[in-house]
């Protein structure tokens, strides 16, 4: 099917998502409007205030009432979307699991970015990836448009029947959310046409039909098969993704998958990272094959639920697999991602080698030669007898 | 080959222009580099614009960036070797090694009342090529206010050939014209080209 290309407009990353959450228009969003916030909020209040979005703009006092005002709100019946960062993130975490165990279809933007201390607001991956088992889809962006895209797919499959999770989606803070970068729209029509009108489930404010939610559980109640419920959720979530990228492709042209391959069919060597960083890598795919090296890539475009499957799939023939991780899980074998890979993989005869890597903390910078160096480690891998040390690997780290 | 002035010039692709931008906290430089990526999108190409981000003080050293290619940008990182270094205050030559990691044949723009001969004197500078234009002096003459960065953007337009100046005039003109009164639009235009006209190459 043709699409008629929009026109490129030049935007941050946080507008273009607060571009795309205007469009979603949701009934309500609920924000906390000042530091650690991004400008997503700020820009939000501002379309509220200008009559763009028929929005009931909910301020609070702490990221912590947001996401309680979200969980109300969503509960009540409401379309309902909010955005954070950082520590703030933090600050919603014991409310996150209520707001997935409660089966609130909720979407909420996340600017990746560091965790205290030291105090440090620029880009790591350290805040989502410690939220990793709230219960909450993942969706990690690459770039402005992404950011966009992730954004108003996220509606669709956390409001899906065969769902009905918390979606929470994330792009880099700072190399995205405050850099300048190209994105196309939808039209807000489009946009309004693919979301489709909101169905809620057993609202709270329907007084014909009254629920009761939130209530104890004890001993003897049925918590245990409501966590089985919540994960059979996240399986039924992968067809779900696809299907709301799959039908997004034919809105915008743009096709994304549960992950994101590069030159990886007849790689030796790749590397599995999430966010901007994988345009970078790319680019280093693209200079070792032209000196004939077999590097490839992938991207992690879903992070919960993990499609073990797809990437045991897209990686069992690489003899050496790097994951680079922009977080670390103090005291584990390496980041999360990398248990992910390494756990997924495991099962492939042969298997591969994966090593972990840890890169970017607080923002530190990733240049292409850190990631040529890392290409080079696998390359020595992949050539010795043995198998190499799965210690970690920091890139661009300072010497002591 | 390395030069005690500059480093090995590095590969590129040879449609990835890569600026890096120096001033101090309230001089406009990240608005001017991101002034440069609308401007390269008005002439269809891909583009890239950002700070590094720090304290914002007024006053304080401050890094920017822009990546102009005629294809899609992939990379995500800081500018280590800029192809053109951009320097909005000249105090900072003496406290920021600006070139650090340019080619030897980048080019080096200075908001400067002295001549480029003048400036290698005055602050022992040696290598790359470098072009001064008295921006602060022309944008208080013309936008009534000390901020140097559209001047500096007029002086990049000629010394790179980046964008033709009638393309920057009428941008100007449509773009600033829905944010700011005639009065402002006008002497940002004739900021910019004065400096277009006045910037001393060696």
């Amino acid at each position: 099917m043709a699409v008629t290309q929009p026109e490129i407009l030049a935007v941050t990353g946080n507008e273009a998502v607060a571009e795309a959450m205007g469009q979603i228009d949701p009934d309500v969003v609920c924000a906390y409007p000042i530091t650690p916030q991004t400008e997503v909020v700020q820009l939000y209040a501002q379309m509220v205030a200008d009559g763009r979005v028929s929005t009931e703009f909910v301020t609070v006092e702490s990221e912590h009432s947001a996401m309680s005002a979200v969980i109300g709100s969503a509960a009540g019946g409401a379309r309902t979307m909010t955005a954070t960062s950082s520590q703030g993130f933090a600050l919603m975490w014991e409310v996150l699991f209520v707001a997935a165990s409660y089966r609130l279809p909720v979407v909420m933007t996340t600017v990746n970015r560091a965790l205290s201390g030291p105090i440090n607001i620029h880009c790591d991956h350290s805040d989502t990836m410690g939220g990793r088992d709230t219960g909450w889809i993942q969706l990690y962006g690459e770039n402005h448009q992404e950011a966009y895209d992730n954004c108003i797919q996220g509606v669709r499959i956390a409001e899906h029947m065969d769902v009905r999770l918390p979606v929470m989606h994330m792009y880099d803070g700072y190399v995205i959310s405050g850099a300048i970068g190209p994105l196309q729209m939808l039209t807000k029509e489009q946009v309004q046409a693919f979301v489709g009108p909101y169905r809620a489930v057993n609202p709270m404010l329907d007084t014909k039909n009254p629920v009761t939610v939130g209530p104890f559980d004890g001993l003897h109640g049925w918590y245990f098969e409501h966590k089985v419920a919540q994960n059979r959720a996240m399986d039924r979530a992968f067809k779900v993704i696809q299907d709301a990228a799959d039908e997004y492709a034919e809105l915008s042209g743009r096709r994304y998958g549960l992950l994101d391959p590069y030159r990886l069919d007849d790689a030796e060597i790749a590397i599995v990272v999430v966010g901007s960083t994988a345009g970078t890598t790319r680019m280093i795919v693209d200079k070792l094959r032209d000196r004939g090296v077999k590097a490839g890539m992938v991207r992690v475009r879903v992070f919960r639920p993990f499609p073990h499957e797809e990437f045991a799939q897209a990686l069992q023939h690489v003899k050496v697999v790097g994951v680079m991780d922009r977080a670390d899980s103090f005291g584990a074998q390496g980041g999360p991602v990398f248990m992910e890979i390494r756990s997924a993989l495991y099962d492939c005869d042969p298997r591969p080698q994966v090593l972990p890597f840890i890169y970017g903390l607080g923002g530190r910078d990733i240049f292409p030669d850190n990631i040529e160096q890392a290409f080079a480690e696998l390359e020595e891998a992949a050539r010795s007898k043995g198998r190499a040390s799965t210690g970690r690997r920091y890139l661009n780290l300072r010497k002591d | 080959m390395t030069t005690k002035s500059g480093t090995q010039k590095v590969e590129a692709p040879p449609a990835l222009t890569e600026i890096r931008w120096h001033g101090r906290g309230g001089q406009g430089a990240v608005t001017a580099a991101k002034l440069v990526a609308e401007l390269a999108l008005g002439q269809g190409k891909f583009f890239q614009a950002f700070p590094e981000y720090g304290p914002e003080r007024s006053g304080a050293p401050i890094v920017a960036f822009t990546r102009v290619s005629d294809a899609p940008i992939q990379v995500y990182s800081g500018v280590e070797h800029p192809q053109i270094v951009v320097v909005l205050d000249p105090s900072l030559l003496s406290i920021v090694n600006v070139t650090a990691g340019a080619p030897d044949d980048a080019i080096v723009l200075v908001n400067s009342e002295m001549s480029p001969a003048e400036l290698r004197r005055h602050y022992g500078l040696e290598g790359f090529a470098y072009y001064t234009v008295a921006a602060t002096r022309i944008a208080v003459e013309t936008i009534k206010r000390p901020i140097p960065n559209t001047p500096m953007v007029g002086a990049l337009t000629r010394i790179t050939g980046l964008f033709p100046i009638d393309d920057v005039v009428a941008f100007l003109r449509e773009d600033f014209g829905k944010k700011f009164p005639p009065k402002v639009v006008e002497g940002n235009i004739a900021a910019i080209t004065r400096s277009y006209e006045e910037v001393q190459a060696e």
